[in-house]
């Protein structure tokens, strides 16, 4: 094969291959990425993935080499080196290098993560067994609070009823941010730990009784984004969904006006919040 | 063999029947009581992980209660990881160090006793916490406050029963300390030890160094739940986080404790098959001791989630990435051992290699999990079961499957059934990948651990997962079948049963290995 036919081959390749990634990422891979954070998680996990997959070609090639050639069945004998100080310096040293590589964009974001300030929307998670309570407690929103528990109903886990499309990850009252802000969320929680937890997003944090912790994320697209609850907490523990809306400014807007009136009608009309949340 | 003295002499002033197991200080006895027990656990641990996957086969909650497998899944981790694989490695280490440094028996022959029967208990504790009202533990293995402090007596009874396996570990490492610092042949020095008695001497400091702090943790758990303390409550001026660090500096200690000695017999297995020295023996050494060293510094790796400073994430994810240098060196060594080597194929080393090939990829899933931002992803979701089961089962399971067809022979003087063993290394193989490999597409799409039921985009790879298991838990009844046959009978075994084995107990003794050997110590030239 000449050499432009192999570069081809390989592009081909390569494109093929990246190509059913991206097809088969919700399956197989980590969700596509709503956020600049999740984005460069999935980056360093597909960089940390084919590291992974050229030193596993190179070591078990070598040991498949020596498995098929170096056996007694085919007369090999054995030689009796037993070391090198030269090559083992070698195979010390270069991983070490991969290591730095793999370690200087991980160190950029998590700095990039940990920096919670000058949030637009701030909003408080607090865990109990079993559910979320929701406080936006500053920017626009700020007063608006509600529950939010899993609106899967019992007889389609107890499997008398056919499980519907977004079985165990539905709840009765979702978490709405606007587009394009940046949203800070504190967790904490009531009874015991809990971990608040949206794949798409990049952000997952324990939260923790007595302790606030915080995390933050900005999404350009209007969607709803599922997550759970990522710590043992109890029976229920695979039964508290965490579910968040992002909406258009505008909508947003209409939907903290909505969430006000009900609240200082003092009634707290889910069905309300549901119907204006709409069915994405 | 003139260092067998009279054999025939000692082999009658010990009780028989039962009192002989009861009482019994020989190192064999003890090492064959730690392998049964830990053999037996390994069923009781199949058992429940059969009931997670049976429930896990299908979204819905079938057959488990959320409770009930919240119960499942955190007795089965105490029991594989402090009732299976941990007894096993001590019972290797009571048949083969003696044996391999060339000592009559284990420096504290009572205190050998002392330290099995308290195991037996412990499990008791442990099996009979189901029956109890409120049934057993279920705030997960790592039993974090303060959900370990709901929960009723079956809590208490889970934390004494790790309280008693911690003691006995402390012991049994001490003997073994002891053990290999003072009785080794003459002319065996350090340097010469086989990397067995290495990593277990590492493995046994490591041990006395951190089972202390867990029985602090479980004290604390204790008195927290019982008699109205507040180590771990926020509401009492406590924190719940400070148990988990104190909790991951005895438990990532710890899984380097149980996958140590493994290194140690695959070291040994290796150039054997491969009829070939090791290849950079001090690098090995060197290698595990920095192994257990690095691993006192990245326990905070298991909590990276839980709220951390830069500083502090950016320390832990450094330390952490770079235990895969050292335990790439060891690989390294392993493949230059086999390379120009005249190899041969025999289920040990079938074993061995399998160990190599899956650890590597549990030990690439462990170098994603480093990297702070994606482990954010992926802890507490299934990649992270996917990641330590193949550490633990391909990893260290696999080494002592390796371990036990390896030295069956001079254990029982019988050769095992070769083409059965075979069978079982091909079908636990094959079975392995089955129920771990798709865990790992699991994790990443975003499957939490420890859930009872689960959304529906993660029915198909739940099931597949699940046939896996179920084959792999029956092909291991295949093992107590070879076991059970070998014991009995077979093929006669040489005194040196495999051709390239240089250590001791191949060279100086028979098969089996007398019941009192190296009395008079052999030379070490």
């Amino acid at each position: 094969m000449s050499g432009s036919k192999l570069m081809a081959a390989l592009s081909g390749f390569t494109v093929l291959g990246l190509y059913s990634g991206m097809a088969m990422s919700s399956k197989y891979n980590l969700p596509e990425p709503q956020t600049p954070i999740a984005q460069q998680i999935y980056d360093q996990h597909m960089m940390a993935l084919w590291i992974c997959l050229v030193i596993f070609i190179g070591v078990f090639g070598v040991m498949g080499y020596s498995i098929i050639k170096h056996r007694k069945s085919v007369g090999y004998k054995a030689a009796n080196f037993h070391h090198s100080t030269a090559i083992e310096f070698i195979w010390t040293t270069i991983p070490i290098l991969i290591l730095v590589a793999m370690s200087w964009p991980a160190t950029k974001t998590v700095i990039e993560m940990k920096d919670t300030s000058e949030a637009d929307v701030t909003i408080k998670a607090t865990g109990y067994q079993w559910m979320w309570g929701y406080d936006y407690i500053q920017g626009e929103g700020e007063g608006i609070s509600f529950y939010s528990q899993l609106s899967t109903p019992q007889d389609q886990i107890r499997n008398e009823a056919t499980k519907g499309q977004d079985y165990l990850l539905e709840v009765n009252n979702r978490v709405v941010v606007p587009t394009g802000k940046k949203i800070r969320i504190l967790m904490t929680a009531n009874d015991v730990i809990h971990a608040w937890w949206v794949p798409a997003l990049g952000v997952k944090q324990d939260a923790i009784p007595g302790y606030i912790r915080d995390a933050w994320f900005k999404v350009e697209k209007p969607g709803v984004y599922r997550g759970q609850c990522a710590e043992l907490c109890g029976k229920e523990h695979g039964f508290m969904p965490i579910v968040v809306e992002v909406m258009e400014q505008e909508k947003y807007t209409q939907w903290v006006a909505e969430m006000q009136k009900s609240a200082s009608a003092g009634v707290v009309n889910t069905a309300l919040v549901e119907q204006s949340s709409g069915k994405n | 063999m003139a260092v067998i003295q009279d054999v025939h002499g000692h082999g009658h002033d010990h009780p028989t029947g039962i009192m002989r197991w009861l009482t019994t200080t020989n190192h064999k006895d003890i090492g064959t009581l730690y392998l049964c027990f830990s053999l037996v656990m390994l069923f009781v641990g199949g058992f429940l992980a059969m009931g997670i996957r049976a429930e896990l086969f299908m979204p819905g909650i079938q057959i488990l209660e959320p409770e009930v497998f919240n119960s499942f899944t955190t007795l089965h981790g105490l029991i594989m990881v402090f009732g299976a694989v941990m007894p096993a490695w001590v019972g290797f280490a009571n048949w083969q160090v003696p044996l391999m440094i060339g000592a009559p028996d284990m420096a504290f022959a009572r205190l050998n006793n002392w330290s099995f029967w308290l195991l037996p208990v412990a499990a008791l504790l442990l099996i009979t916490s189901f029956f109890v009202p409120g049934g057993a533990a279920a705030g997960g293995w790592t039993f974090y406050p303060p959900l370990s402090t709901q929960g009723g007596m079956g809590t208490d009874m889970m934390l004494f029963a790790v309280h008693i396996l911690g003691m006995s570990s402390i012991m049994g490492s001490i003997n073994i300390i002891t053990t290999i610092l003072n009785m080794r042949a003459p002319g065996m020095t350090l340097m010469k030890m086989p990397m067995f008695v290495w990593t277990w001497l590492i493995t046994a400091y490591l041990l006395v160094l951190v089972m202390p702090v867990l029985a602090g943790a479980v004290t604390m758990v204790l008195t927290d739940r019982n008699f109205g303390t507040s180590f771990f409550n926020a509401a009492g001026g406590g924190d719940p986080v400070m148990f988990q660090h104190i909790f991951w500096f005895f438990g990532h200690p710890e899984v380097y404790i149980m996958i140590l000695p493994a290194f140690g017999v695959v070291s040994e297995i290796i150039p054997t098959f491969s009829r070939k020295p090791l290849f950079g023996y001090s690098s090995m050494v060197y290698a595990t001791a920095s192994i257990a060293l690095l691993s006192c510094f990245v326990w905070a790796h298991h909590m990276f989630t839980a709220g951390m400073p830069v500083a502090g994430q950016l320390f832990f994810m450094y330390a952490t990435m770079l235990i895969a240098v050292p335990t790439g060196v060891k690989v390294f060594n392993w493949t230059a051992t086999m390379w120009r080597g005249s190899m041969t194929f025999e289920v040990p080393m079938l074993f061995s290699i399998g160990f190599i090939f899956l650890f590597v990829i549990g030990g690439f899933s462990g170098v994603v999990c480093a990297i702070v931002p994606v482990d954010i992803q992926v802890q507490d979701t299934y990649y992270v079961i996917a990641h330590f089961h193949y550490v633990l089962v391909s990893g260290a399971l696999f080494a002592l499957f390796a371990g036990a067809y390896y030295w069956l022979p001079k254990w029982t003087g019988h050769m095992y059934d070769e083409s059965l063993g075979k069978w079982h290394f091909w079908l636990s193989m094959v079975f392995f990948n089955v129920a771990f490999f798709v865990q790992h597409f699991l994790g990443l799409a975003g499957m939490p651990r420890r859930i009872p039921d689960y959304a529906l985009q993660f029915a198909d790879f739940n099931m597949i997962s699940s046939i896996g298991a179920f084959g792999f838990g029956l092909t291991q009844l295949l093992f107590v079948y070879i076991v059970i046959k070998c014991v009995r009978g077979g093929e006669k075994a040489a005194d040196k049963t495999w051709e390239g084995a240089t250590t001791l107990e191949w060279t100086h003794l028979p098969s089996p290995a007398p019941y009192h050997s190296f009395e008079t110590p052999p030379v070490v030239k």
